[in-house]
This record gives structure tokens, sequence and C-alpha cells, in this order.
């Protein structure tokens, strides 16, 4: 009922807020899931290489079960899985000093900074070499590479991805959208209060080190504040033979003269689930130099 | 508060209701006034209680979590009670245990009030109470065990979110049909607000639940759906109820009718147009213009809220924090926490801010002070308020109230304060990168430590809180258990 009482509108009638209510929560609806679903949602896999439909592969059947241990003890409470950059600079690389070898440090002395680094040697042996690093802008670096073809030589200018966490080498790129397609739930987590794990199967691939971490963090890393799970670990009497699977502790950490810990089903799947996170290819959203071979 | 206190008196803007006896008396007839609160009485204070248990609860496992930055191999052996499932048990415990319990019972009751009606639907109510306990304990145990979703907020099985939301709609349902049936016609601000909060929960919620989990979407959409939830929980819907009490106890305390309805309603307006917005990390993997976007609806909400500030405060004259009665302290207290809350989320949402702040300790130091700061302490203060009328006793003693009172503010201070602080200094050296990642955490580990003790008082708030519940309730029986033959029911 609408009351009019000394000139104020007393709106005060269900239906009225129902319908208020109603319009503010379909806006942010329409917002915040339709749009989006409608421009990531169907987003189709990258093409790598030429290859179409390439990335992001799914996991291996471990390691989506990795994800799973990962998911149901909270990891992400401590570790995110999303790069940021804060910029693109573009390196210039040498790939092929042609013939004319002086011709090319001629270049680099009038050009460069500190040309005065290379030498003969540097522009025959050990190509491909970044000659210049961290050009803001594209056509600084294009001019640059233009200077050195008149001496003769081949020149790459690369995108190269910025910013803290890059220069941590938590990662090589960008987190997008694309990068955890198959990822259900996606575990972005969202604090550090241990580091950024979206590429740590690049950074650390070796599986008895990442077992020793989740069964003794302090073994593998001096001070870490991370707390051990070695309730997904068996400690058990070494039997005729020592298992092939037992952990190799480093020096004083090892169990006791006779034992042996062994990683259970669940720890090898979380190392494979970590194993698996690596985000390493160019997308057309996050450029970025193909990794060196 | 006493009998006389003045339940169910409307405040009108438009109308100037001379005000030269300032919200003494209950304005329809005493039998009236009794009968709304008797018709409330078994449902709101079985919410009441769970509130106050769960309140506890998640507090004891806030401090289990906080412990282990004391010694991380603390309680380590037991899965169940692993730093990863312990900290997302004190949230969920937190926000649907005790923030939207209380927050429920709340509104039913000034629903109750303002439309000089009886609670609708009682005994659904009452099951719609006994069931939410019933989702949060089947929640907060499977989060124990390993099922949580991986989502923030989000994090109860499936079958804990099922329970909820039954027992959500019988909650909802007897709000809304005391509504219908309101014998009261002027309409008062806060019923806009506490409405459109119980329409809010069902639509964010199912979205939510049934994107992230029953039919789920695609890789990142899940989780842009997770923090448009998180955003929708706790600062629209809670802040909805939030401010709806606002309304109903702040003008009743200051003993004057509301400053300005027309500007209350326009700050409603914005706050659910433009703060369903926010929330939306400003480095999420997405496209760009949706953390843009989020953040227009950030900048829009403090808006929101600085007018519904100035109209509390044109309305109460001198902050209510100042009075030495507890309630009032209370409920004066929450609005500043909330302004504060807002400008935060707002300042994080700038990208250049959120360059430093993201992934930091700054993000829960902003959510517990939404939780515990703004929302928890009004809930505090209308509780107080509620349930002796309830239990139709009056407190054994009111410094208990005081000590909460502190305990609570103390508790806030020192556990947000903490956080933020330690969270900003580890943002800016996260942002250097040659300092080493070891460097940063052990920096932070000091404003971890101050901030157990935050959480150690606001556990022990919560018990003097339990307890004082459990002092009315326990002088209510024995009212009813002497006064037999009175009682027909």
């Amino acid at each position: 009922m609408l009351r009019h009482e000394t000139g104020g509108v007393q709106v005060n009638r269900g239906p009225v807020i129902f319908f208020c209510a109603f319009l503010a929560f379909e806006v942010s609806f329409f917002a915040f899931v339709v749009m989006p679903q409608a421009q990531i949602g169907r987003q189709p896999l990258a093409a790598v290489g030429g290859v179409a439909d390439a990335y992001p592969a799914a996991r291996p059947g471990e390691a989506r079960q990795g994800a799973e241990i990962y998911r149901a003890n909270g990891c992400a409470s401590c570790h995110s899985q999303q790069i940021r950059q804060t910029g693109i600079n573009f390196d210039v690389v040498l790939t092929d000093a042609g013939t004319n070898h002086n011709a090319v440090l001629t270049a680099m002395d009038n050009h460069l900074l500190h040309s005065r680094e290379f030498a003969l040697a540097d522009v025959t042996n050990g190509l491909p070499k970044t000659i210049f690093k961290g050009a803001t802008t594209k056509a600084y670096a294009e001019d640059l590479r233009k200077k050195f073809v008149a001496a003769g030589a081949k020149l790459e200018v690369r995108v190269v991805p910025v910013g803290p966490d890059i220069a941590r080498g938590w990662g090589l790129r960008r987190s997008v959208a694309a990068d955890y397609l198959f990822d259900s739930p996606p575990l972005l987590g969202s604090q550090r209060v241990g580091p950024d794990l979206a590429n740590v199967g690049l950074r650390l691939p070796e599986a008895n080190w990442q077992l020793v971490h989740l069964y003794n963090p302090r073994a593998a890393v001096k001070g870490s504040a991370m707390p051990p799970y070695r309730f997904l670990f068996v400690t058990r009497k070494v039997g005729a033979q020592p298992s092939a699977d037992a952990l190799v502790f480093p020096a004083g950490f090892a169990p006791k003269v006779g034992y042996e810990v062994i990683p259970t089903d669940d720890a090898r799947a979380v190392v494979a689930y970590l194993q698996s996170l690596r985000v390493e290819v160019p997308l057309f959203e996050a450029p970025m130099a193909a990794p060196a071979k | 508060m006493g009998e006389g206190r003045g339940e169910g008196l409307i405040f009108f803007n438009s109308v100037k209701v001379p005000t030269t006896q300032p919200a003494t008396a209950c304005s329809a007839p005493a039998a009236d006034c009794a009968d709304v609160n008797a018709s409330c009485r078994l449902p709101l204070l079985t919410l009441f209680t769970g509130a106050a248990f769960w309140l506890v609860v998640s507090s004891v496992f806030a401090l289990i979590a906080s412990l282990k930055f004391h010694a991380p191999g603390f309680l380590a052996d037991c899965a169940h009670l692993t730093y990863g499932r312990v900290h997302p048990a004190h949230l969920n415990a937190l926000a649907y245990g005790f923030a939207a319990q209380a927050g429920l019972g709340v509104t039913l009751w000034i629903l109750a009030q303002t439309s000089k009606a009886r609670l609708a639907l009682p005994v659904g109510a009452f099951v719609g109470a006994l069931l939410w306990n019933l989702g949060v304990l089947v929640g907060v145990g499977s989060i124990l065990v390993g099922g949580s979703t991986g989502f923030e907020f989000l994090e109860f099985s499936q079958a804990g979110s099922v329970i909820l939301f039954c027992a959500y709609l019988f909650l909802a349902l007897a709000g809304v049909l005391t509504f219908s049936k309101r014998t009261e016609q002027s309409g008062c601000v806060s019923q806009w607000f506490l409405l459109a909060a119980l329409f809010w929960f069902p639509w964010i919620y199912t979205t939510a639940t049934a994107f992230t989990g029953c039919m789920p979407v695609r890789g990142v959409m899940q989780s842009l759906i997770a923090w448009w939830f998180a955003n929708n929980f706790l600062f629209v819907w809670l802040g909805l109820i939030g401010l709806g009490s606002l309304f109903f106890f702040a003008p009743k305390y200051a003993g004057r009718p509301l400053h300005s309805r027309q500007l209350a309603l326009l700050a409603f307006g914005i706050f659910v147009g433009f703060g369903s917005w926010a929330g939306i990390p400003a480095s999420a993997p997405l496209p760009a213009w949706i953390p843009a976007l989020s953040a227009l609806g950030a900048f829009m909400s403090v808006v929101a809220v600085l007018a519904i500030a100035l109209n509390i405060k044109q309305t109460v004259g001198k902050c209510l924090c100042t009075r030495s009665e507890p309630i009032p302290k209370f409920i004066g207290l929450s609005l500043p926490f909330l302004l504060l809350f807002t400008l935060g989320n707002a300042a994080t949402a700038c990208a250049d801010v959120a360059a430093i702040t993201n992934f930091t300790w700054l993000t829960p130091a902003l959510t517990q002070f939404g939780l515990y700061g703004f929302f928890a302490t009004t809930m505090f203060g209308a509780v107080y308020h509620i349930a002796p009328q309830l239990t139709e006793t009056e407190y054994f003693c009111r410094r208990p109230l005081k000590i909460h009172f502190w305990l609570n503010l103390i508790g806030v201070l020192l556990l947000v304060g903490a956080l933020a602080i330690g969270g900003i200094k580890q943002g800016r050296a996260l942002g250097h990168a040659a300092t080493p990642f070891l460097d940063v955490t052990r920096a932070t580990l000091p404003f971890l430590r101050v901030s157990t003790m935050g959480d150690l008082l606001l556990l022990l708030g919560g018990l003097v809180f339990l307890a004082n519940l459990g002092g009315l309730l326990f002088a209510c029986c024995k009212k009813c258990c002497g006064t037999k033959p009175e009682v027909s029911k």
C-alpha cells in the first residue's frame, strides 16, 4: 500500500521491495555470471604450434586424484596458483651472426650501451645470445633489430613477461583463464602464506624432494613454516630388503635406524598433482617467448 | 533491555512524531508486545543459543589455526585438524553457524516487531532453526573429514548445503509471512533491508552451489562465481541484515526518529545495486573488464555506506558508543567498523593497491573486520536487547555485557590490526623479488602471533556471550518451573 503522508511516500509493500532486490540481483547476476560465461565459459582449447585444441592438456589420472587430496586438505588456504605480471619487456636475441662478424661487432659498439661485454667469440659461439634485455616498447626493440640486420645478422625480438612473481621464478608468464580449463574446482587460493604453486612442476620436478618436503618441510627447506603432513606416510620397520619406495632423506633427517618412511597412495597422488602444475605455453592473451630448449 | 524500552516503536521521517517521550512505550497495547515476543520465543532462543555455540566452536578452530604459526607441528599428525581444514571450518562455522543464524533470528524479531504481528509459522521456524544447526554441523564435519568443496565460504559439502537451504526456506517463509500479516502499515526502513536480505540469500546460494557443485561451469568460471557469492554473502547479505538492525536500533536508543527516510532508501538502492558487484580480486586470471567492473561496485558501495553513516550520525547525534550502557555501545561501534570495512574493500579493489595487498594477510583481515567487527558487533547488541524480552527475565548483572564489549573491541582491533599491518608489510616484501620468500614469511610471524591474542580474546568474548544467554535461559526455566500452574501451553 502506498501511503502519502505529508508529502513523504511510505513505500513498504512487500512486492516493491521484492522487485527492487530482484532487479539488483539480476543485474549483478547478468554482469558476473551470464556475461563471463558467454565470454570464457565456452572457451575452446588453445592451439599450440599449429596443433588445434592442444592446450591445456587434461591432467593424468593420478594427478587428478592428487588434486582431490590437495583440495581435501585445504592446501589452497596457504598456496595460491596464480601468477601476476606487471608488464612485458622485449629482449633482442642474436640468432645468427651471418658472415661479416666485424660488422656485427661494430653495430654492437654503436648501438649497445654495454658492448664491451661482447667479444668476437660471443658473436660466433653460444648463439642464440640475448644482446639487449628489457626494452619496454616493441618499437625500440624492432629498431635495434633492424640496425643489426643491415650488418647481415639475424635477430629475434622476444616477449618477456616481467613482475615480482616472475622474478621470483614462480612462473614464466601471468596466469589466464585458459590455464584452468580442466580444473574442477580450480584451486586458485587467495593467500601466499607459502609460495605460489602455479608452476611448481617446472620449478621442483623431483618426486623425492616433494615427498620429503611433505613429510618434514624443514628437512627440505630450512626454516619453512609449513606444517608436516606425516599422516600421508607410513613409517615401518625395514624388511628383509629396504623398500625401493622409501624416502631418501638429507643427512640428519633420516628416521631411526631400521625404520623407513613409505609414502601412501595419497602422498604419491599429491606429488603427481604438484608435478603436473606447469604453465609453459605462450597464449594469444598471455604472450611470451617460448622457453629455451 | 527491560520491558518498557519501547519495543515496536515505528519511526517516520515524513511525519514528525513528537518525541518528547523518547522511545519508552510500546505504541501497541502491552499485551501485543508480549504476544509478539512469546510467539518468537522458542525459535529465536534456539537460533541465538545455536549462534553463541557456533561462535565459541569457530573461535576454538581459529585459535587452533592461529597456534600453528607458533609451532607448525602443533596437532599436525591429526589429519582432521590440519591447518587447511581447521581454517575453513573456523570461517564457515563463524559465517553460517554464528553470523547467519544470529542474523536470521534478529531479522525475524525485527520483522515481527515492526509489523506488530506474531511470528508466523513459529513451529516451522523452530524446525528451521534446528535444521540450520544440523546443516552447519554436517557442513563443518564434512570440512574436517576432507569433504570441503575448495571454494571460500562455500566449503560445506552438498549434504550440508541442502540441509541449510531447506532450513533457510522455513525461516525465511516465517519472516515473509509475518511481514504479510502486518497490522502496522506505515513502513520502517529496516523492513526494506531485512526483507531484501531474506530474498537475497536463496538467490545467491542456489546460483553458487549449482554452478560450482551439481552442474559445474568450467575452470575459473567456478572461482568467479565463488568470489561473487562470497561478496554477496559477506558484504551484501550480512550487510543488509546488519544495516536493517542498525536502522531499527539506532533511532530506538537515540530516542529520535530516523533523520531521513529518503536518504536511507537511496542508500539501500545503491547498496544492493552496486554492492553486489564487488569482490572480484583485481589480479584474478579473468578478462580485465570483470575485476574493473567489480572495482566500480566497491567504490559505489562506499557512497551507499557513507550515506547510511551520515543518516545514522544525524539521527543519534553523539556517538552511541560513548553511552555507559553496553547495548548502545555495541550498536554504536558497528557503524565505524562497517565504514572501515567498506573503505578497505574499495581500496583493495584498486589495481595498484591490489598489486601489493592481494594474496596477503590483509585479505583475511578485511573479511574478519566485516564478520567480527561490523556484523558480530551489531548482532551482539541486538541479541542482548532481544533475548531478555524473549525470556522475560532481566540480566542478573550488566557487568558481563560490558566485559564482552571490551573483549570484543580489543579482540577485533588486535586481530584485524595485526593481520592488516602484517599483510601490508608482507605485500611490500613480496613485491620486492630480491627478498627471499622465507624472509617474507618470517617477517609476518610476529604479527600472526599478536593476532593469536586477538583470537584468544574473541574466544573469551564468545564464552561470555554464551554464558550471558545461558544465564537468561536458566533464569527463564527457573521462572517457568516455579510458576508451573500458570503456564497453560
